[in-house]
């Protein structure tokens, strides 16, 4: 392989990466919470829809994004209605909203647009446009790196920097302030974080939104920047690779950001597989390659890269001592 | 919180999740229909009613309907038994669809490589090799599961996602006929073919036009008879029962907690694996890409909604038969896209699964006892 070819795969992995770096961080805040989310699926997808359908009216991707928060949170609120307030099954809720979205998307889209449930085309300042850094073309003739900064760090779109920046952003949140410190109690043991007189209630529905907002981003990147609309069932199961990156980093965020390069990785050399036959000389069917984010994961459950250690209280409804 | 009455519990709980999810589909009916947003005495309303009739007469108006009602019922009984046998022994398994595709190929080497002489022979062993291969598809989860803790649900996710694209690579690359550009395997001999409900004598006075459902939908009927002889009725059955009530209790009355967890799962990956000879066997005569279609994700709401009960299974399955058969008539015949029973079906599984506490709550208010005990 040679290194354009390399630049053009890291390329695609950063933009195939970003929206499993944003759910993969979406579901970080849930599950660290205490809350499991099989929902980032039917989150991201529903945040797609409604940024594919009012970036089109509005002409504006930004305020089409905020549909897209806007319709993510629904869900959100809902999941978070159905296993904190009524203390339901948190799988089951995560299930049954991935459903409701999948189908939903495709109505209200058919409803509005008549185009068999996809909306119109995107273009202009409709979309997430890419921009180039500083320099990009000015260091362009400095070897090996000036080529690595030009095609690969430079020219992608607004959320591909925003998903990176929200990893160090993340730990920051987790492990230096206070809410941080509360949100991983509540998930480990949520009576000592409700003996010390914080509630917590308020700390996973907050957790709950942080991964709609999240999930809302990824969305909104799948109909406007990865793509130029929304289709029915875009997201691919992304939502559920995302999870696999969470339990493939054991819940931590610099771990997240690796994951989810190498299953963005992945995705990149699925799309390209005559480069895996000219450099390996083996040809690797594309379905074992989409496959392999699902077999790595399995492979870390088993136990062979170190135990994982989910949040301990994961699942379980807290039940307020009376 | 008051306490329900059993009947109540049984009947109530699941009837009202029900009406809600039927509600707030009309609801969705209402505001996609063109004329929304408007006034009450718009066209809106009529078109949800319409709606409503096209859904009724599509599914149950005629025998021809009543044939794809069942046919869909018999792959909703498979897969609900399944998530039901496991849901007893505390198991979340949402691995049905990888499990009936997985299911789906042991179906179609049995019926492929082995020459049957008759059909009920090819039945007999297209059955047992699609429940082998579902529960084996079950069977790593569940080991990494019972010994290593990893959550069942994420791995039978994984093993969907997995399982489809072996399927895919299998029939791209190995089953696929040499000149055939579709991925499928080759049809399977005519010998296979099952007996539909309009060939077998007797039923064919009613069924007259050709219909999908055929005799699978009587092994689905001894299945669910067997499942409940197992769960309520053996030894294993109680000891499943019991694990998935208090797996510790269990643990100390000596049951084995790995060997509930591998049996009870590997029963679900074959009754889910059991349900290709409905579609694949029955139906489509060769195995095609995605062959289950969903059918194994609506096992879920099928089980939650039949109360983890076989009988209930079998009502489920036959009501979720209507709404499958219903939206695909609703898509061909008005606007509305077929995809609104994923909605029902998420709906349904949303307010009997995980919503099921509220709608406990709202009963609870009618139920509550006319004079509160003294001492509270």
């Amino acid at each position: 392989m040679d290194y354009a070819t390399l630049l053009q795969i890291l390329d695609s992995t950063l933009r195939l990466a970003t929206p499993l770096l944003l759910a993969c961080l979406a579901g970080l805040y849930s599950e660290r919470s205490g809350i499991f989310d099989i929902g980032l699926e039917g989150k991201m997808l529903v945040a797609a829809m409604a940024t594919g359908a009012v970036a089109f009216y509005s002409g504006n991707v930004w305020i089409g994004a905020l549909a897209g928060i806007g319709a993510s949170m629904i869900l959100a609120l809902v999941h978070g209605l159905a296993s904190i307030t009524f203390r339901g099954n948190q799988l089951i809720s995560g299930v049954a909203l991935n459903f409701v979205a999948s189908g939903i998307t495709v109505l209200i889209a058919q409803a509005m647009f008549g185009q068999g449930g996809r909306t119109p085309p995107l273009d202009g300042a409709a979309r997430f446009n890419p921009i180039t850094l500083p320099f990009a073309d000015s260091l362009a003739s400095v070897p090996f790196v000036g080529p690595l900064y030009r095609e690969v760090i430079s020219g992608h779109t607004a959320l591909v920097y925003v998903a990176l920046a929200a990893v160090p952003l993340t730990w920051w949140l987790l492990y230096r302030t206070r809410y941080g410190l509360r949100l991983r109690a509540v998930g480990e043991n949520p009576a000592s974080v409700d003996t010390a007189g914080v509630s917590v209630t308020r700390l996973r529905y907050s957790a709950v939104a942080i991964t709609g907002i999240l999930c809302g981003l990824a969305g909104a990147y799948m109909a406007a920047g990865l793509q130029a609309g929304f289709g029915r069932e875009m997201t691919a199961g992304r939502g559920y690779i995302a999870l696999a990156a969470l339990i493939f980093a054991n819940w931590l965020p610099w771990r997240a950001l690796g994951a989810t390069m190498l299953f963005g990785f992945l995705q990149a050399l699925a799309l390209r597989p005559d480069v895996i036959e000219r450099t390996i000389h083996v040809s690797i069917p594309v379905p074992a390659l989409d496959a392999m984010p699902y077999v790595l994961t399995i492979i870390v459950l088993f136990g062979f890269v170190g135990k994982p250690q989910p949040p301990r209280a994961g699942g379980e409804p807290y039940i307020k001592e009376r | 919180m008051t306490k329900l009455p059993v009947w109540a519990d049984v009947v109530l709980v699941p009837l009202i999740s029900l009406l809600l999810a039927i509600f707030f589909s009309g609801v969705v009916i209402y505001l996609i229909s063109p004329d929304s947003p408007a006034t009450l005495e718009n066209e809106s309303w009529k078109a949800v009613l319409d709606a409503g009739r096209i859904v009724v007469e599509g599914s149950m108006g005629s025998p021809y309907a009543w044939g794809y009602t069942l046919y869909y019922a018999t792959s909703f009984i498979f897969t609900g038994l399944a998530v039901t046998v496991a849901f007893h022994a505390a198991m979340f398994n949402i691995g049905g669809e990888g499990q009936a595709q997985l299911g789906g190929l042991g179906v179609a080497l049995a019926c492929l490589f082995i020459p049957w002489p008759h059909w009920s022979l090819a039945l007999l062993g297209a059955g047992v090799g699609a429940a082998l291969f579902g529960a084996a598809w079950a069977a790593i989860p569940a080991w990494m599961q019972a010994k290593r803790g990893s959550h069942i649900v994420i791995t039978t996710i994984m093993f969907n996602y997995i399982g489809a694209a072996l399927i895919i690579y299998l029939l791209v690359y190995v089953l696929r006929p040499v000149g055939q550009m579709d991925p499928a395997t080759a049809n399977f001999p005519p010998a296979t073919h099952l007996p539909t409900l309009h060939e077998i004598p007797g039923l064919n006075l009613i069924f007259t036009k050709k219909v999908p459902a055929n005799v699978s939908l009587f092994v689905a009927l001894v299945a669910c008879y067997l499942v409940w002889v197992l769960l309520w009725r053996t030894q294993l059955g109680y000891e499943i029962r019991a694990f998935g009530k208090s797996p510790e209790a269990a643990k100390y009355a000596g049951i084995s907690g790995t060997r509930i967890i591998m049996v009870s799962m590997l029963i679900s990956g074959g009754l889910s694996g059991l349900m290709s000879i409905n579609n694949v066997m029955g139906e489509s005569g060769r195995l095609l890409q995605n062959s289950s279609e969903g059918a194994g994700f609506i096992g879920i709401a099928v089980a939650l909604m039949g109360r983890n009960h076989p009988l209930g299974v079998l009502l489920a399955a036959i009501l979720f038969g209507f709404l499958y058969q219903g939206g695909a008539e609703l898509g061909l015949w008005t606007s509305i896209p077929i995809e609104l029973r994923t909605v029902v079906q998420g709906l349904v599984i949303l307010f009997t699964g995980a919503l099921d506490q509220m709608v406990r709550m709202m009963l609870g208010l009618v139920f509550r006892p006319a004079r509160k005990p003294e001492a509270a």
